[in-house]
C-alpha cells in the first residue's frame, strides 16, 4: 500500500485534493441545477442526491490513503505543502497535517457520505442547495483540520459557518430562524474576537519588518509576547472555540441550533463542527500561547468549566422531553471531557480527548440519524408520542441500543476509551475535578437508559406507532459502518492511538506538562 | 520472559475459547433472533405513512403478546437452532473448563498464568493489554460460571419454551456468560471492568426482557443505574491505583502494594472506593434495592445472574484484590461489617415476602452479606467457599421456584385465568402433591441454606462464623481502631449479627417452604387440576443442584468434623486458593491464637442449634391452612407493615435523592439557568445588539448576512489599519 501511494506520490496532492474537489462539486451542482430547471422536484432530489453521495464517496476513498502513507512518530507536519498565497500580507497557502488531524479529517471524509445517506429522502426542498452546502462545509472544515497558517485558518473557519447558518435557516423545522441566529451571534462574536487576535500577533510578531507573520511554525517557535498580552490573546481564542465546543456557558445555541436543523445539519454539526472548538485548542489556542495556557489560574478556570459542562450537560440531559435535545445537551457533557483532558496535560488525558473527540462524532452523528429516521416516520420528536417500538422495529431497536451504550461509555465500545483515558490522564494532575466528572458514568445512565426506555420499550401503546416499518436498505447500510466503528474503536483502538501519540505529546511538551512516551519507542531511540 | 510457566503449552493456552464459545453462541443467537422478526421497510420510509394502518408489522406486534398471556404463539421459528447453540457453547465451555482444571492440578502453579491477546490501550506509561489471567480463584470460578450456567441453560429449554423472545433470550444469556468470565478471568482490572460493566449490561437486558411492561423496563434501568454508582467507585479506585502505583495489571498491583503504608489513608481510600462497586454489584446496603426489582426477569436470569454469578463478582473482586484489602484494616472492616448488616436487615425483609421470587431475592442479599463477612475479615477461603455453596443452592432455589412459577403459570393459563398472581405464595400451597421432584429438591436446598449438616451451606457459613470468631482473639483486625471502636469490639457485634441472620434464614426459608408445598393448595378448583410436574429438561438440572447443594461441603471439610468423624479429605479448597489469597490471609490473621478444638466445637454446636431452632420455630408456629389469598388478606400493621413495604427504603430514596435531582435539573439548571438567565443575557442581549447593528447596515446595504460580511471586512481593516500604524 505504501510503496503504490508513494509511485503516486500521493503526500504532495491529497490534502489540496481534499480541499479542491467539494469546490468542484459545487460547481457540479450549480451546472446540473442549472440543466435540470424544469424537471420536477422528484428528479431533481434525485440528481442531487446521488451526485453529492457520489462526490462525497470520492472523497473518502481519496483520504484512506492518509492512515498508511504518512509517518505518525515523526514531529515533522506530513503531507504538508506550502505555497505563496499573499506574499506581501505574510499570507501563505500553508497546510499539513499530523496523527490529530488526520483521525478528524478521515472521520470528516467517512461521516459526509453517511450524511447523504441520512438526508436521502428528508430533504425534498432545494436538493442542489442543500448538498452545495454541504460540500461547500466540507472544504470549510477539512481546510481548519489542515491550515497552518492563521489567515488561511481564518478563512476556511469562516467558510464553514455560514453554510451552516443557511442550512439551518434554509431547511430546519418551525423557529428555524431564530435557531440560525442565534447560533450565528454565538459563533461570530467568538470569530471576531479571534480575528483581532490573530492579527495582533500576526503584526506583533512581524514588527519591525512590517510584514506580518501568519505563518502557524513561526508563531508557535516565537511568542514574544508579554504575559500580560499572552492571557488576553488565549482570552479571545478561547471564546471562539470555547462557543464552538461548546464549553458552559457558552453552550445555549446548541439546543436550539440541534432541534431546528435538519437532520444532515446536525449530524455534521455535531459530529464535526463542534470539534473545530476542541482542535483549535489543541492545535492554536495551546501551543501558540504555552504561558496562557498552563498559567494555574487559566487552568484551574479551564477544568472548573470543563466539569461543569459535563455535569450540568448530563443533569439537563436528564430532564429534555425531546429526543433531539437530550442529545444536544449530552454532547455538552461529552465535550466538556474533551476539555478536562486537553487541560489535564498527560498522554492520556491527551490522547483520551482526541478519542472522545472521535467517539462523540460517531455515536452523536449516528443517534442523529437516528433521530432522523424516527422523525421522517412520525414527525415528532417529543418522548411522549413513542414507546414500545422495539416490538415494530426490532432492527432499529437494536442500532439504538448499542450506540446509546457507545454513548454512556459501556466497556467494549469506543466511548468507554475515550472516557476512561481522560479520566484516568486527569485524575493525575486534577484529582478532584476528576472524580466530580466520574459521576456522570450514573447520570449518563440515568438519561441514556431513559431515553432508550421511553422510545423502544414500554407499552407499544399508541395507534401510529403499531404500524411503524422497520429501517428499510439504506437505512440499515448506513448505520452499520457506524456500529462497526464502535465496536472497533472499543477492542481495538491501538492503531488510532498510536498515531495520535507524537502530535498528543508534542502539544503536552509545548505547555509544559510531562509527557509519557510509549515503552516501544523508547527502546527505539535509545 | 523467564522460564516458561508450567501452563505454558497446555490446554490452558486456549483459555481464550473460554469467553469466545458463549461469544460465538452470542452472535449466532442474536442474528437469528433478529432474522426472525426483522422486516425490512420502504424505501422512502414516510412514503405510504398512514394509509396503510391494515397491513403491515402490526399484526406480528399485537399477536406476540408478552409472557403470560393468553394466546399460545408458535414456537419461535429457529428454536431448534437456538436450543442446540446456546447451550451447546455452554456444554463446550465447561468441558473446556475441567480440561484446564485437570491441566492445573497436576501442575506445579505459584505464579497465575497470563494469556495476552492482544495491546489494547497503549498509551505511554498505561499500557493496557487485553489479556486473561488464570489462577485458582479464578479457575473455581470459572468452573461454577460454566457449570451452573450450563445447568440454567438447559433448564431454560424448557421453562422459556413459549416464549416469543426465545432466541433473544439466548442470546443474552450467552452474552452475560461471555462477560462473566470476561470478569473473573481479566489479568488487569481494566479487562475485569470491561466484564464488570458487560453483565451489568445483560441484567439490564434481562430484566427487561419483557420490556413492553413499563415496571419491567423501569427494574431494569434501576439495576443498571444502581450499578454504576457502584462502577462510579471502581472506575476511581483505578485511577487512584494507576495514579499511585502505575499499573492497573494484578500481578503488578500485588506486587507493588509494598509500597502503599500498611493501614494508611491511601490505601484505605482506594479500597472503600473499590468496596462500593462491589456493594452496587453484590447488592449490599446502600445499593442493595435493585436485586428485589431484578427480579422481574425472567427466571433463570435470577438463578444465574442474580443470585449464582453476577451478583458475587463484589466478593470475588474483593478476594482478588486482597493485597489491598489485607493492609487495609478499616475497609475491611467496613466489608464485614457492612456485610453483616445487609445478612440481618435483608433477612428481615424476607420474613414478610409474599411473592416466592422476593423472599429469595431477599435472601440472596443476606447471603451475599455472609460473604462479604467472610472476605471482609480475610477469610478469603471462607467468603469463596460460600460463594461457591450458594450458587449450588440458590441456584436450586431459583430454579426450583421457576419449576413452581411455571406450574402455576400453566394451569391458571389452562383456565383463563389472568387477575392471579403465579408468584404469590399465597396462591400457592400444597404443591408437594403435584411437584413431588421439585418439592424434595427445594428442601435440600432450604436445609442447605438453613446451615442444616452435612448440607453444604453447614459448613461454609460455619467457617465464616468461626473465622470470625477467631479474629476477635488476635488479628490485625482485632487490634485496629474502628470508628473510635476497638476491631475485636467490631468483630464480635459482626459475630452476633451473623447469627441473627443465620436464625431468621432458617425461619423465612421454612415459611417459605410450607407456605409454597404444604397445607392446602390455593390455587383454585379450576387451575388445581392443571398443575403438574415439569418437564425432564427442568427437573433435571434440578436434581444435579441438589446433589451438589447436598455434598458441596467436602470441598472444604473443617478439621474440627474431619476430627470427629472421618468424612474426607481436610480443607480442599483452603489448599487450593492458597496461592492466591494465602498471604493476604496471613497477614490479616497475625497474631490469632489458634482456636481450641473444644471451642469450635461448641461454636459448631452454636450453628446448628440456631439453624435447626430457626426450622422449628417456623414449622410450629406457621400455620399454613390459615393462608388466604391476597385480596382475602387483611392489612398487616405495625412493624409488619414496615417489613412487608421494606423498610420504606426506596421510598426514602426517591424522597431524598431521585425526586430532589430531577427538580433542580429541571427547574434550576435547565429552565431557570439555561432559558432564563444565560439565553436572555448572552443571545436576547446580543440580538438587540444585531438588531441595531441591523438597523445600521440596511442604511448601507440590505439583508442581513450581507451586512455581517461588511462589517466584518471593514472592522479588519480598521483592525489591520491600527495595527499597522502602531507596527511601523
Amino acid at each position: 500500500m505504501n510503496g503504490l501511494l508513494a509511485a503516486v506520490h500521493y503526500n504532495t496532492w491529497i490534502l489540496t485534493t481534499l480541499l479542491a474537489l467539494p469546490l468542484a462539486g459545487v460547481a457540479v451542482l450549480a451546472l446540473q441545477s442549472r440543466a435540470a430547471a424544469g424537471a420536477d422536484a422528484a428528479a431533481k432530489m434525485e440528481i442531487a442526491r446521488r451526485t453529492a453521495l457520489a462526490l462525497f464517496v470520492v472523497e473518502a476513498a481519496l483520504s484512506v490513503g492518509l492512515w498508511w502513507s504518512l509517518d505518525y512518530s515523526s514531529i515533522e507536519w506530513q503531507a504538508a505543502v506550502t505555497l505563496p498565497w499573499i506574499p506581501a500580507w505574510g499570507i501563505h497557502y500553508k497546510i499539513g497535517v499530523d496523527g490529530i488531524a488526520v483521525v478528524l479529517i478521515l472521520l470528516t471524509t467517512f461521516l459526509m457520505p453517511l450524511t447523504v445517506l441520512g438526508s436521502w429522502t428528508g430533504i425534498r426542498e432545494k436538493p442542489f442547495a442543500f448538498y452545495a452546502m454541504l460540500l461547500l462545509m466540507t472544504t470549510g472544515m477539512l481546510g481548519v483540520f489542515v491550515a497552518l497558517d492563521l489567515a488561511l485558518f481564518y478563512v476556511f473557519w469562516e467558510l464553514m459557518l455560514i453554510p451552516m447558518y443557511l442550512i439551518i435557516g434554509m431547511w430546519g423545522g418551525s423557529r428555524r430562524v431564530y435557531a440560525s441566529i442565534k447560533f450565528f451571534l454565538f459563533t461570530m462574536l467568538g470569530s471576531l474576537l479571534m480575528l483581532v487576535a490573530i492579527l495582533y500577533v500576526a503584526f506583533k510578531t512581524g514588527g519591525a519588518s512590517g510584514v506580518p507573520v501568519f505563518d502557524y511554525d513561526l508563531l508557535a517557535s516565537s511568542a514574544a509576547y508579554p504575559a500580560q498580552a499572552a492571557l488576553w490573546l488565549f482570552g479571545a481564542f478561547f471564546v471562539a472555540f470555547a462557543v464552538k465546543v461548546p464549553m458552559w456557558p457558552l453552550h445555549t445555541w446548541l439546543p436550539d441550533a440541534h432541534v431546528e436543523a435538519p437532520t444532515g445539519g446536525s449530524v455534521v454539526l455535531a459530529s464535526i463542527m463542534l470539534k473545530m472548538g476542541t482542535f483549535g485548542f489543541i492545535r492554536f489556542a495551546l501551543p501558540l500561547f504555552p504561558s496562557a495556557a498552563s498559567d494555574p489560574a487559566v487552568r484551574t478556570v479551564m477544568v472548573t468549566l470543563a466539569v461543569i459542562g459535563i455535569v450540568y450537560g448530563a443533569l439537563v440531559s436528564m430532564v429534555q422531553p425531546d429526543f433531539k435535545k437530550l442529545v444536544a445537551y449530552s454532547s455538552v457533557s461529552h465535550l466538556g471531557f474533551v476539555m478536562l483532558g486537553l487541560f489535564a496535560f498527560t498522554t492520556q488525558g491527551m490522547q483520551g480527548a482526541v478519542m472522545v473527540n472521535l467517539n462523540h462524532g460517531i455515536s452523536t452523528g449516528a443517534l442523529f440519524l437516528l433521530i432522523g429516521m424516527l422523525y421522517e416516520r412520525r414527525h415528532t420528536r417529543l418522548f411522549d408520542e413513542f414507546g414500545g417500538i422495539a416490538r415494530v422495529m426490532p432492527m432499529y431497536a437494536v442500532a439504538l441500543s448499542i450506540v446509546a451504550f457507545s454513548s454512556m461509555g459501556l466497556p467494549g465500545t469506543n466511548g468507554f476509551v475515550g472516557e476512561f483515558l481522560v479520566l484516568i490522564g486527569a485524575f493525575r494532575t486534577v484529582p478532584v475535578a476528576t472524580t466530580i466528572a466520574t459521576t456522570v458514568v450514573i447520570i449518563a445512565a440515568v438519561y441514556l437508559l431513559w431515553m432508550v426506555q421511553r422510545v423502544i420499550y414500554n407499552p407499544l401503546a399508541r395507534r401510529e406507532n403499531a404500524v411503524l416499518h422497520d429501517l428499510n436498505w439504506r437505512e440499515v447500510g448506513l448505520l452499520v459502518p457506524l456500529v462497526i466503528g464502535i465496536f472497533w474503536l472499543g477492542i481495538y483502538p491501538a492503531p488510532i492511538l498510536n498515531r495520535t501519540h507524537a502530535a498528543a505529546n508534542r502539544v503536552i511538551e509545548r505547555v509544559g506538562g510531562v509527557p509519557e512516551v510509549n515503552p516501544t519507542e523508547l527502546t527505539v531511540r535509545q | 520472559m523467564q522460564e516458561a510457566h508450567p501452563l505454558a503449552e497446555t490446554a490452558a493456552r486456549f483459555i481464550w475459547w473460554l469467553p469466545t464459545l458463549p461469544l460465538i453462541g452470542f452472535l449466532i443467537n442474536g442474528a437469528l433472533a433478529l432474522a426472525a422478526t426483522a422486516k425490512p421497510g420502504p424505501a422512502d420510509p414516510s412514503a405510504d405513512h398512514g394509509h396503510d394502518q391494515s397491513t403491515g408489522p402490526s399484526h406480528a406486534a399485537s399477536d406476540s403478546h408478552a409472557h403470560g398471556d393468553d394466546a399460545h404463539p408458535p414456537r419461535h421459528r429457529f428454536a431448534r437452532a437456538v436450543s442446540v447453540v446456546g447451550p451447546g457453547v455452554m456444554v463446550l465451555a465447561f468441558g473446556l473448563a475441567l480440561a484446564i482444571f485437570a491441566v492445573m492440578r497436576g501442575a506445579e502453579m505459584h505464579a497465575p498464568y497470563i494469556n495476552t491477546l492482544f495491546s489494547w490501550m497503549p498509551v505511554g506509561d498505561l499500557q493496557l493489554d487485553a489479556a486473561l489471567q488464570l489462577d485458582q480463584l479464578s479457575m473455581v470460578m470459572v468452573l461454577v460460571i460454566t457449570g451452573i450456567g450450563m445447568l440454567i441453560h438447559l433448564f431454560s429449554i424448557g421453562y422459556m419454551q413459549d416464549d416469543p423472545g426465545y432466541a433473544r433470550f439466548f442470546a443474552y444469556l450467552n452474552l452475560f456468560v461471555f462477560s462473566m468470565l470476561l470478569l473473573v478471568l481479566g489479568a488487569n482490572m481494566v479487562v475485569t471492568f470491561v466484564g464488570w460493566e458487560g453483565v451489568g449490561l445483560c441484567s439490564y437486558l434481562l430484566i427487561g426482557f419483557w420490556f413492553t411492561e413499563k415496571a419491567n423496563a423501569d427494574a431494569g434501568k434501576k439495576a443498571f443505574v444502581v450499578n454504576r454508582i457502584g462502577d462510579f467507585g471502581f472506575m476511581v479506585a483505578m485511577f487512584m491505583l494507576f495514579a499511585n502505583l502505575g499499573t492497573l495489571n494484578y500481578v503488578d498491583i500485588a506486587a507493588r502494594a509494598g509500597q502503599f503504608a500498611p493501614g494508611g489513608a491511601l490505601v484505605t481510600t482506594i479500597c472503600l472506593f473499590m468496596l462500593l462497586g462491589c456493594f452496587g454489584k453484590s447488592a449490599q446496603i446502600p445499593l442493595y434495592t435493585w436485586l428485589p426489582d431484578a427480579m422481574a426477569g425472567p427466571t433463570p436470569v435470577s438463578a444465574l445472574i442474580h443470585a449464582a454469578t453476577m451478583v458475587t463478582a463484589g466478593v470475588y473482586l474483593v478476594a482478588r484484590t486482597s493485597m489491598l484489602f489485607s493492609i487495609a484494616p478499616v475497609a475491611s472492616l467496613t466489608v464485614a461489617l457492612v456485610g453483616a448488616v445487609t445478612a440481618l436487615f435483608a433477612a428481615t425483609i424476607g420474613l414478610k415476602q409474599w411473592d416466592i421470587k422476593k423472599v429469595l431475592a431477599y435472601s440472596t442479599v443476606s447471603q451475599l452479606g455472609y460473604m462479604f463477612v467472610g472476605v471482609g475479615v480475610g477469610a478469603y477461603t471462607a467468603g469463596v467457599f460460600h460463594l461457591v455453596t450458594h450458587a449450588f443452592f440458590k441456584a436450586l432455589l431459583f430454579l426450583g421456584s421457576g419449576s413452581v412459577i411455571f406450574a402455576m403459570h400453566r394451569a391458571y393459563h389452562a383456565i383463563h385465568n389472568h387477575s392471579d398472581d403465579a408468584q404469590d405464595m399465597r396462591n400457592m400451597g400444597g404443591m408437594k402433591r403435584y411437584m413431588p421432584v421439585t418439592w424434595v429438591v427445594m428442601w435440600v436446598a432450604t436445609l442447605a441454606i438453613a446451615g442444616i449438616p452435612p448440607f453444604a451451606g453447614f459448613f461454609s457459613k460455619d467457617e465464616i462464623l468461626g473465622q470470625v470468631f477467631a479474629r476477635a482473639h488476635g488479628s490485625t483486625l482485632a487490634s485496629a481502631t474502628y470508628l473510635g471502636v476497638s476491631g475485636a469490639t467490631v468483630l464480635y457485634a459482626i459475630w452476633i449479627l451473623a447469627l441473627a441472620a443465620a436464625l431468621l434464614t432458617a425461619i423465612y426459608m421454612t415459611r417459605m417452604m410450607l407456605y409454597t408445598f404444604h397445607g392446602p393448595n390455593r390455587t383454585g378448583d379450576g387451575a388445581q387440576s392443571h398443575l403438574a410436574e415439569a418437564p425432564w429438561i427442568m427437573t433435571g438440572p434440578l436434581v444435579v443442584l441438589a446433589i451438589l447443594s447436598a455434598f458441596g461441603g467436602w470441598l472444604n471439610l473443617p478439621e474440627t468434623v474431619t476430627e470427629m468423624i472421618p468424612l474426607g479429605p481436610t480443607a480442599v479448597l483452603e489448599h487450593w486458593l492458597e496461592p492466591v489469597v494465602g498471604g493476604a490471609t496471613e497477614r490479616i490473621a497475625a497474631g490469632s491464637a489458634h482456636t481450641a478444638a473444644s471451642t469450635e466445637q461448641v461454636l459448631l454446636g452454636v450453628a446448628i442449634a440456631i439453624a435447626v431452632a430457626g426450622i422449628a420455630l417456623a414449622w410450629t408456629r406457621l400455620r399454613p391452612s390459615s393462608l388466604v389469598p391476597k385480596p382475602l388478606a387483611e392489612p398487616s400493621t405495625g412493624f409488619q407493615k414496615v417489613l412487608e413495604n421494606k423498610w420504606y427504603v426506596d421510598e426514602i430514596y426517591d424522597v431524598s435523592v431521585v425526586k430532589p435531582v430531577y427538580a433542580t435539573s429541571r427547574g434550576v439548571l435547565w429552565k431557570f439557568f439555561d432559558v432564563g438567565v444565560i439565553d436572555t443575557l448572552f443571545a436576547n442581549g446580543s440580538a438587540a445588539l444585531a438588531r441595531f447593528l441591523g438597523w445600521v447596515g440596511s442604511q448601507v446595504q440590505s439583508g442581513q448576512l450581507g451586512t455581517y460580511a461588511w462589517l466584518l471586512v471593514i472592522g479588519a481593516v480598521l483592525v489591520i489599519r491600527a495595527f499597522a500604524q502602531a507596527g511601523g
